[in-house]
């Protein structure tokens, strides 16, 4: 028995707390104990995260390949199950082209995995249909930070920055229930005087900790912007020297601002003027200001111009690209940076590189030993791919994602799922969608494994194996090496995570999140390296944009964007927006959260969440079941009254499946530029149950 | 070039023509291009770029530069054509302008705004006896409308030491507030019983006087301006009704608008106070549609931004094929002045001013001290609902989402509709708890 703990990280979401794993002689092998080493949360955890483990209890996981026979998916030996998978990908591809058979990734998936696959796709199946569930994460910031500075990361600085800056937004973020370490760095910057402002229709647990809450509408997050840069630039607060020496585009993107007067945003987006200025007021004579958007204000079918806004909030007070003060974006899933910056995304290369660049996609193919007219076309984005199955992607490979549950429009999706000709999905556990597959392969998680994630601060970090897989359980990597063994590329698919990484530093270098210079050792040895970190002597780079912007001529892009509906408005037939979100107990599809049981009792299943006053007009009291009805759908889910939230809106967690998923509603109406579904704004009625109560 | 590109040519994308460059028409301009259309024409006829023109009277006040108001450049897609247009040629879709040019079109929209009346002032038009209307006023009196008219004002206003301001509603308070920051001795002459009649009852209207008068504007009402006094058409002051006399060096007069139909009348669409619209913002001929302050819809003449902002979303929409009619618009009117020094006082009023009977329920809460006010009027109706009939909040906005969301929505009240006047958050931009 070895007493000594190893270092790694939590399974979970993009903050990727510090733990250790100690070994134990239980049936769940390994037991979480403290790391405070580690400066991101030191050594503070969540319950998701204390009861990380029990994920590993043998009774929870899939430990076998299994196979559909006659309808029933049975357990198979791994020769069986592979050669199926490879058998089905090449008649596809026979019979209706390459393009035929798609890869769907996951932002959960470490950076050797999403590199591997990626890899996979446009070598070996020779695919463009290759998105992933990020693309309904973090894409609008993504987009909307390459637009400003051209670079994105989801904080240009590390965390330990935020307690310093004076006033801090948070917009669309609710930390305290899905990130909760990090809740200490807005406690600690309260203490040190500085002000905290979180925009969100709820009274979240985080709203209830700031120093002014504003609550707009659902999907009206861009109006707020608007209506906060029009009034700096009426009330003359716009920093014109950084405006002059570090931007571009200034002036029509003040006439944007201007053309959204502060009584229109008023009633756009139902914040009273007085507390839009108290917040401008709060943001600009701090001293130094960040914006920190979430899911809030990117999950919608404007949600790149929605970060566009804030970010031209920052840039007009010149809080972007000097010390404590910037725009950063709360990444989601616990990869969900590295797994964008390598290839799983339809179109990008590794180290952030661009698909339709010739010079990206010769530097990549020199890396792969392959012609880079070989290399496929940029693809469709995850929705448009989800939507494509059946009818133009007939044989879908999926690993790390679970869109039954966590898909805009689910039962749509679950349809287009069952309307392949062949599914194959590597998880854990058998999910939702898993369960849809011909071919299931059991493989490694976390604890169980080593490869690299890159957190929320673009800081590459390792996951260090601490416990032997249950016997019949594979890695990721070997299951990739495998196939491409039998669909005739016996090289180039190392199984060793440490040999994935050094290819994918080659991969990277040069590109803009360039992993060169990190190494498993400087990793271990410094609690993480910041990208981009082109050499093995260079520091890494906790700041961003210090000096210039990433931009070809240095300076942060104005962009003037304007406020737009939502794809759905609530109109007579359907008179009440639904949001969604997060609990604290769950997380993403719930499939891994779901299993734990201290978790699930902390939050045993879905609700509706409403304002008394709509209850009381509904005639529907607290606990009743109550149906939730949209274009796309029926769910049915216990009420749960409370006054945090507005009595326009509803709110539904997105954790469970079934009649209590909350997809079911959600629009799939797409971003134009980042292709992000409008999970965050829809518009539904509720109905009482017959018989309810 | 235009042979082959009519309606009937299903090969090409229609062909919109937009008349009128303002809020509305440059909204529907940018809102079609957002939404994909591919031919928009805009005839504009105004000398000033685009502008919005809510901010007039920040302008005015000196609170923003006048190229600061102006509106974001169109997008590329869209021809912009400085023109005015004199006929529409219904039968052959054809817009006569006076340039010379004939535009074609497959959707007409007629953004063509709103005008000021001016009333009969005794020597406001030197030849008014000819019932002629001469076109430029005496020096130094000005409508109070477009950026034109804001920059003539401006550049009138170096040695004006006292203004008349003619009209006490929200655009003649907005401008006499404007001029009062600019150091300018301001009169406020408003014929009606109160500021604001139409929004305002006596009590909120008393507050908004008592705001003004500490911005040193003196209001007068009952007040009936008969004359404009000049000497060589350069305006030196007015003459009331009952005969007493003001010098001023500034007249401004903003008693009202109204809407500019006359191309839509001659082109034989029907027309009562405005072009009249149905559902789907379409005039009596389907091809031709309005917007904004010319047009009225289901009775009613909004001339306010938001309303023209919002038939200018849902025409973009329904013109790109989109299911969205519009069904009117239930905004609150909204009013901010705001001072170089002073905290700036916020005005939201809607619907009915006062109780209609005595089944009508008012709830009122006033603090005088504070100079707030706020008050909602309950009715009753058939099915035995409470719902909203009229409000006002002055100097306590703090429930203006809420009470706007429950004007908009028209929903019957499930609680005691206190809670519209009162917040209870911990935390000053919190919801109500």
């Amino acid at each position: 028995m070895n007493d000594a703990a190893t270092d790694t990280h939590c399974p979970y979401c993009a903050l990727q707390c510090g733990m250790g794993l100690r070994r134990t002689d239980g049936p769940v092998p390994v037991a979480v104990v403290e790391r405070p080493g580690f400066p991101v949360n030191r050594g503070a955890l969540c319950g998701k995260g204390a009861n990380a483990a029990a994920v590993l209890a043998p009774g929870a996981r899939l430990t076998t390949p299994l196979v559909r026979t006659g309808g029933e998916l049975r357990p198979a030996s791994w020769d069986e199950a592979l050669d199926r998978i490879a058998g089905a990908v090449t008649a596809t591809a026979a019979a209706h082209g390459r393009d035929a058979v798609g890869v769907f990734g996951g932002g959960g998936l470490t950076n050797e995995k999403a590199y591997l696959l990626g890899k996979f796709a446009r070598v070996v199946l020779g695919t463009s249909a290759i998105d992933y569930n990020g693309r309904f994460c973090m894409s609008s910031a993504a987009a909307g930070g390459i637009r400003a500075f051209g670079l994105d990361r989801g904080l240009p600085f590390p965390v330990e920055d935020i307690p310093r800056a004076g006033c801090v937004i948070l917009v669309g973020g609710n930390p305290a229930e899905t990130m909760p370490p990090f809740v200490r760095y807005l406690r600690e910057l309260q203490e040190n005087g500085g002000k905290l402002v979180v925009v969100d229709p709820r009274r979240t647990r985080t709203a209830e900790l700031a120093d002014l809450h504003l609550a707009p509408r659902p999907g009206t997050d861009l109006a707020l912007a608007l209506g906060m840069l029009h009034l700096v630039v009426a009330e003359g607060r716009t920093d014109e020297a950084f405006i002059a020496g570090r931007t571009t585009g200034w002036a029509e993107t003040r006439a944007a601002a201007m053309a959204h007067w502060p009584e229109h945003v008023e009633s756009v987006t139902g914040v009273p003027l007085p507390h839009l200025r108290e917040a401008v007021r709060l943001f600009c004579e701090a001293g130094t200001g960040m914006v920190l958007t979430a899911r809030g204000p990117e999950q919608q079918a404007k949600g790149t111009d929605t970060v566009s806004a804030w970010i031209n909030l920052c840039l007009a007070t010149g809080n972007a690209g000097r010390l404590h003060a910037g725009y950063g974006c709360l990444t989601g899933q616990g990869n969900g940076q590295g797994g964008r910056e390598h290839g799983q995304k339809a179109d990008q290369l590794p180290g952030y590189r661009k698909l339709d660049d010739p010079a990206a996609r010769a530097h990549v193919a020199a890396v792969w030993g392959v012609d880079p007219d070989a290399l496929p076309a940029p693809g469709r984005s995850a929705y448009e791919l989800l939507d494509s199955l059946g009818t133009d992607v007939r044989t879908l490979l999926l690993a790390g994602s679970n869109p039954v549950v966590s898909a805009p429009r689910s039962a749509h999706v679950t349809e287009r799922l069952r309307s392949l000709d062949f599914l194959a999905v590597s998880d854990v556990v058998l999910s939702e969608t898993a369960a849809l597959a011909d071919v299931v392969l059991p493989v490694t998680q976390w604890a169980e494994e080593t490869g690299t994630m890159t957190n929320l601060e673009g800081r590459v970090i390792l996951r260090r194996k601490a416990a032997e897989a249950p016997a019949g359980v594979r890695s990721d990597l070997e299951v990739l090496h495998a196939l491409a063994g039998r669909l005739g590329h016996g090289e180039g698919f190392p199984t060793e995570p440490e040999k994935a990484f050094d290819e994918l530093r080659r991969a990277s270098a040069g590109g803009a999140a360039d992993y060169a210079g990190i190494s498993y050792e400087r990793i271990e040895a410094e609690e993480g390296v910041f990208w981009p970190c082109p050499s093995a002597d260079h520091p890494g780079t906790p700041r961003l944009f210090l000096d210039r912007f990433a931009t070809p001529d240095g300076r942060a892009r104005f962009t003037a964007v304007h406020h737009r509906p939502a794809g759905e408005e609530p109109d007579e037939e359907y008179p009440v927006r639904l949001t969604t979100g997060r609990v604290l107990a769950q997380y993403q599809s719930g499939a891994q959260t779901r299993r734990v049981a201290e978790l699930n009792a902390a939050a045993p299943g879905a609700f509706v969440e409403l304002h008394p006053r709509l209850a009381e007009r509904l005639g529907v009291r607290d606990g009743e079941q109550v149906a939730v009805v949209s274009r796309r759908g029926r769910t049915v889910t216990p009420a749960r009254l409370t006054t945090a939230i507005r009595p326009d809106t509803v709110f539904m967690p997105f954790h469970w499946p079934g009649a209590a998923n909350a997809n079911v509603h959600t629009n799939p109406a797409l971003d134009p530029v980042s292709r992000m579904p409008e999970f965050k704004a829809c518009a539904v009625r509720l109905e009482r149950c017959e018989g309810g109560g | 070039m235009l042979k082959g590109m009519t309606a009937t040519d299903s090969t090409a994308e229609p062909r919109i023509v937009v008349i009128g460059g303002g809020m509305a028409g440059h909204r529907l301009a940018q809102q079609l291009t957002a939404h994909g259309a591919g031919r928009v024409t805009l005839l504009a006829e105004e000398e000033h770029a685009p502008y919005n023109r809510v901010l007039l009277a920040d302008v005015l006040a000196g609170r923003y530069a006048p190229d600061t108001a102006a509106l974001a450049a169109l997008p590329p897609q869209v021809e912009c054509r400085r023109a005015r247009a004199v006929r529409i040629d219904r039968e052959h879709r054809l817009v006569q302008c006076d340039d010379g040019a004939a535009v074609a079109y497959d959707h007409l929209v007629l953004a063509t705004g709103s005008n000021p009346v001016l009333p009969p002032l005794r020597g406001l038009f030197d030849d008014a006896l000819t019932g002629r209307e001469r076109h430029e006023l005496p020096t130094g009196v000005f409508a109070f409308r477009t950026m034109a008219d804001c920059e003539l004002i401006d550049r009138h206003l170096p040695g004006v030491r006292q203004a008349v301001v003619v009209g006490g509603g929200l655009l003649g308070v907005s401008a006499a507030r404007a001029l009062a920051a600019r150091g300018v001795q301001v009169v406020l002459a408003h014929q009606g019983e109160h500021l604001m009649e139409r929004h305002l009852d006596e009590e909120a209207a008393g507050l908004l006087r008592a705001h003004l008068a500490e911005l040193g504007v003196e209001v007068h009402t009952e007040c009936r301006v008969r004359s404009a006094l000049t000497e060589d058409r350069r305006i030196t002051g007015v003459e009331l009704a009952d005969g007493f006399r003001l010098d001023a060096e500034l007249l401004v007069i903003a008693t009202g608008v109204r809407p500019r139909t006359g191309l839509a009348a001659a082109a034989g669409l029907e027309v009562r106070r405005g072009i009249v619209v149905d559902d789907r913002l379409r005039t009596s001929d389907p091809a031709v549609h309005a917007v904004g302050d010319c047009a009225e819809h289901r009775g009613t003449v909004y001339g306010l931004a938001g309303p023209a902002l919002a038939q200018a979303d849902r025409l973009a929409r329904l013109l790109c094929g989109q299911d969205a009619p519009y069904r009117g618009s239930r905004l609150l009117t909204r009013l901010t002045l705001a001072g170089p020094d002073s905290a700036p006082l916020d005005l939201a009023a809607f619907g009915e001013t006062s109780p209609a009977g005595p089944g009508d329920r008012v709830v009122r809460l006033a603090d005088a001290s504070r100079g707030t006010y706020r008050k909602v009027i309950v009715r009753r109706d058939d099915l035995g609902g409470d719902r909203l009939v009229g409000g006002v909040l002055l100097g306590d906005l703090g429930t203006v989402g809420d009470l706007a969301g429950t004007w908009e929505g028209d929903e019957a009240l499930s609680a005691h509709p206190l809670h519209l006047l009162t917040t209870q958050s911990t935390t000053p931009g919190g919801p109500s708890r």
